[in-house]
């Protein structure tokens, strides 16, 4: 019978002393989150769901997260490729420069991102100069903002699947006629798609969660760059009901995309496949 | 007398190792390239592909220098070649019909007639029907033989096949066997197939290359390979026996003092050749009309192919390839000791005068 084995295990009883922190740790990560749920206005929740700030950040979110997604994608590809497939000198040094916004606080990522593309910043400088165009506090730079922390996700993601499937593969490609642009097209990125898939939904769910290089490179003005975690805080210090509904809904929103990752994350038989 | 189609000088250096064989051949050529594990087979047919650079010499083929000679070196994708893996390597992803049609689609032929000839390939090769799977629907036989139409279907100048059955069962393995002997006859460019089995060379190459240490050991027809192996090295890898001695007549001196009998006659000294399959094994001391016979300890005991190939210390050292039923029959083991015989009709012989 299951019940006794696992009250006998074979190699004795597991020791209080590891299972009592190890249940005081589930509670710790799982009554934050009963509390928010228990707190949430749910009679007044479809009508707070349309009140227009909240329709206004929800909005923004989901279309700046998008859009950083798809630069995320766009360059994101190309140099999960690179360092995968092209052996060069600083190759270990560039794949530790890719992790640096991943470990880097996000507030400091907003400032450095000022530094460089402000109105007196190393690019933005010129760039206000020559065209009067300044990137901070615009919908466009919540995007940049998005893309800088959601980058290293992606391509860590992705450089791990192509790494992992077999490199004969691209010799046979070549043998059969393929350039290295063919192969990359129909061999290498469909063979890497899992990875791809996991990589953009993780760099979408850090996108839409972004808060603090997101607040001090765009700001946080109502419709252009009020995101979602902008609205809570804000919400929190004068509405905090609105600021619950909020959270609730982004909460939401991780534990779809856990489930959407579960089967790649959480399956022994496929974790060596994908992760990197 | 005119180039001939494929000329190689392969120089590939690497550390502790350094591979230099020279291969040529004419069109229609089917060459085995056998040796033990490490001797350089792999390297050899990477370096004609295009994938290992050389680090000297050079590699013509059809009239056109693919590499040395100063002129630009091809890459592998430049190269008509088409290659097979041992591991069949079919895009995963890919359905049969796709993964034949890759080569021709690469090669800029639109998507219909691609699938065409990939249709053709299939059928010759006797799995159009499977043409809608994906490689992990199929067995191995099955996925060897779409890799085989795979890397014809580009029409390739040199055909390399690196040790395509050796990852299939037995059987599997014998009748891909037969059928890629027919292909491979049929097949107009130059063949090289990697094997360490040399039955493969026997039955498929009109040639055959024995590479031992990353140099060539001998090089000449399966029949003179295997019957007159150059060293007893050689002897071993196509797996024959082979015993110097002194002829007169019918009777053989060997060195070792014992004497042997064989069916033809010759004068001085010889090679007696005898396939291991020629060999029977006792247990008790041989009765009947076998005169060349040996007593000796088991030295080794491995299965080779369908068989079971056994060393035995007698003379300068005997390979016996028995049955599984017959060595377990036996209780044959490592220290064993045992009768081997050899009928005089087994035994060719070379040399002499």
């Amino acid at each position: 019978m299951s019940t006794r084995s696992r009250s006998r295990p074979a190699l004795g009883r597991a020791p209080a002393l590891l299972l009592v922190p190890a249940g005081l740790a589930v509670l710790f990560l799982l009554l934050p989150l009963v509390a928010l749920l228990e707190r949430t206005p749910w009679p007044d929740l479809p009508s707070r769901l349309v009140a227009p700030d909240i329709v206004d950040a929800l909005r923004l979110s989901f279309i700046t997260s998008t859009l950083a997604v798809v630069l995320v994608v766009l360059i994101g590809i190309p140099l999960a490729w690179t360092l995968a497939r092209v052996e060069f000198p600083g190759r270990a040094l560039v794949r530790a420069f890719v992790i640096v916004p991943l470990v880097l606080p996000p507030v400091v990522g907003g400032v450095a991102l000022l530094t460089a593309f402000g109105r007196r910043g190393l690019i933005g400088g010129p760039v206000y100069d020559a065209t009067g165009y300044s990137l901070p506090f615009t919908t466009a730079a919540v995007v940049v903002a998005h893309a800088f922390v959601s980058l290293p996700f992606f391509v860590l993601s992705v450089e791990g699947a192509m790494r992992a499937t077999n490199r004969e593969y691209d010799v046979v490609a070549a043998t059969l006629g393929a350039t290295r642009w063919t192969t990359f097209r129909r061999v290498t990125l469909p063979l890497a798609g899992p990875g791809l898939l996991a990589g953009l939904v993780l760099a979408w769910a850090r996108a839409l969660g972004e808060f603090g290089a997101t607040i001090t490179f765009a700001g946080n003005y109502p419709g252009t760059t009020r995101t979602m975690p902008n609205a809570i805080y804000v919400a929190l210090q004068a509405d905090p009901d609105a600021a619950i509904v909020l959270s609730v809904i982004l909460m939401v929103v991780s534990v779809a995309v856990l489930a959407l990752l579960r089967e790649r994350w959480f399956d022994p038989a496929v974790q060596g496949a994908t992760r990197p | 007398m005119s180039d001939p189609f494929l000329d190689a000088h392969a120089v590939v250096r690497r550390p502790g190792h350094t591979l230099d064989v020279r291969l040529t051949a004419e069109r229609g050529d089917v060459i085995a390239v056998i040796g033990p594990n490490g001797a350089g087979k792999s390297t050899l047919v990477r370096a004609l592909a295009g994938i290992v650079p050389l680090d000297d010499g050079q590699v013509t083929c059809d009239g056109d220098i693919w590499e040395g000679d100063g002129a630009d070196r091809l890459d592998a994708r430049e190269r008509r070649v088409g290659m097979v893996f041992q591991q069949e390597l079919l895009f995963p992803h890919l359905t049969a019909l796709a993964n034949v049609a890759f080569g021709p689609r690469a090669r800029g032929v639109p998507r219909r007639d691609a699938e065409r000839t990939a249709t053709e390939w299939l059928t010759r090769l006797g799995v159009e029907d499977l043409a809608a799977r994906r490689p992990r629907q199929l067995s191995g036989g099955q996925a060897q033989r779409v890799s085989i139409a795979r890397a014809l279907a580009t029409e390739p100048r040199l055909l390399l096949l690196d040790e395509p059955l050796s990852s299939l069962d037995v059987g599997v393995a014998m009748a891909l066997r037969v059928e890629l002997g027919k292909h491979l006859a049929a097949y107009d460019g130059v063949a090289v197939l990697v094997t360490h089995d040399a039955l493969d060379a026997m039955t498929v190459a009109n040639r055959v290359l024995v590479i031992d240490e990353g140099r060539v050991a001998q090089e000449g027809t399966p029949e003179e390979v295997a019957q007159r192996p150059r060293t007893d090295h050689v002897a071993r890898l196509v797996g024959l026996n082979v015993l110097r001695g002194t002829s007169s007549g019918t009777t053989i001196r060997l060195s070792d003092g014992a004497v042997l009998v064989s069916a033809t006659a010759a004068v001085g000294e010889v090679d007696a050749c005898f396939s291991p399959t020629a060999v029977t094994l006792t247990v008790d001391e041989p009765v009947g009309s076998a005169r060349n016979r040996w007593r000796g300890t088991i030295t080794s005991i491995a299965p080779h192919g369908a068989a079971v190939r056994v060393h035995l210390d007698a003379a300068s050292g005997l390979i016996a390839d028995i049955t599984p039923a017959s060595a377990a029959q036996l209780r044959l083991v490592p220290g064993s000791r045992v009768w081997a015989t050899v009928k005089a009709t087994e035994i060719a012989v070379y040399g002499g005068g």
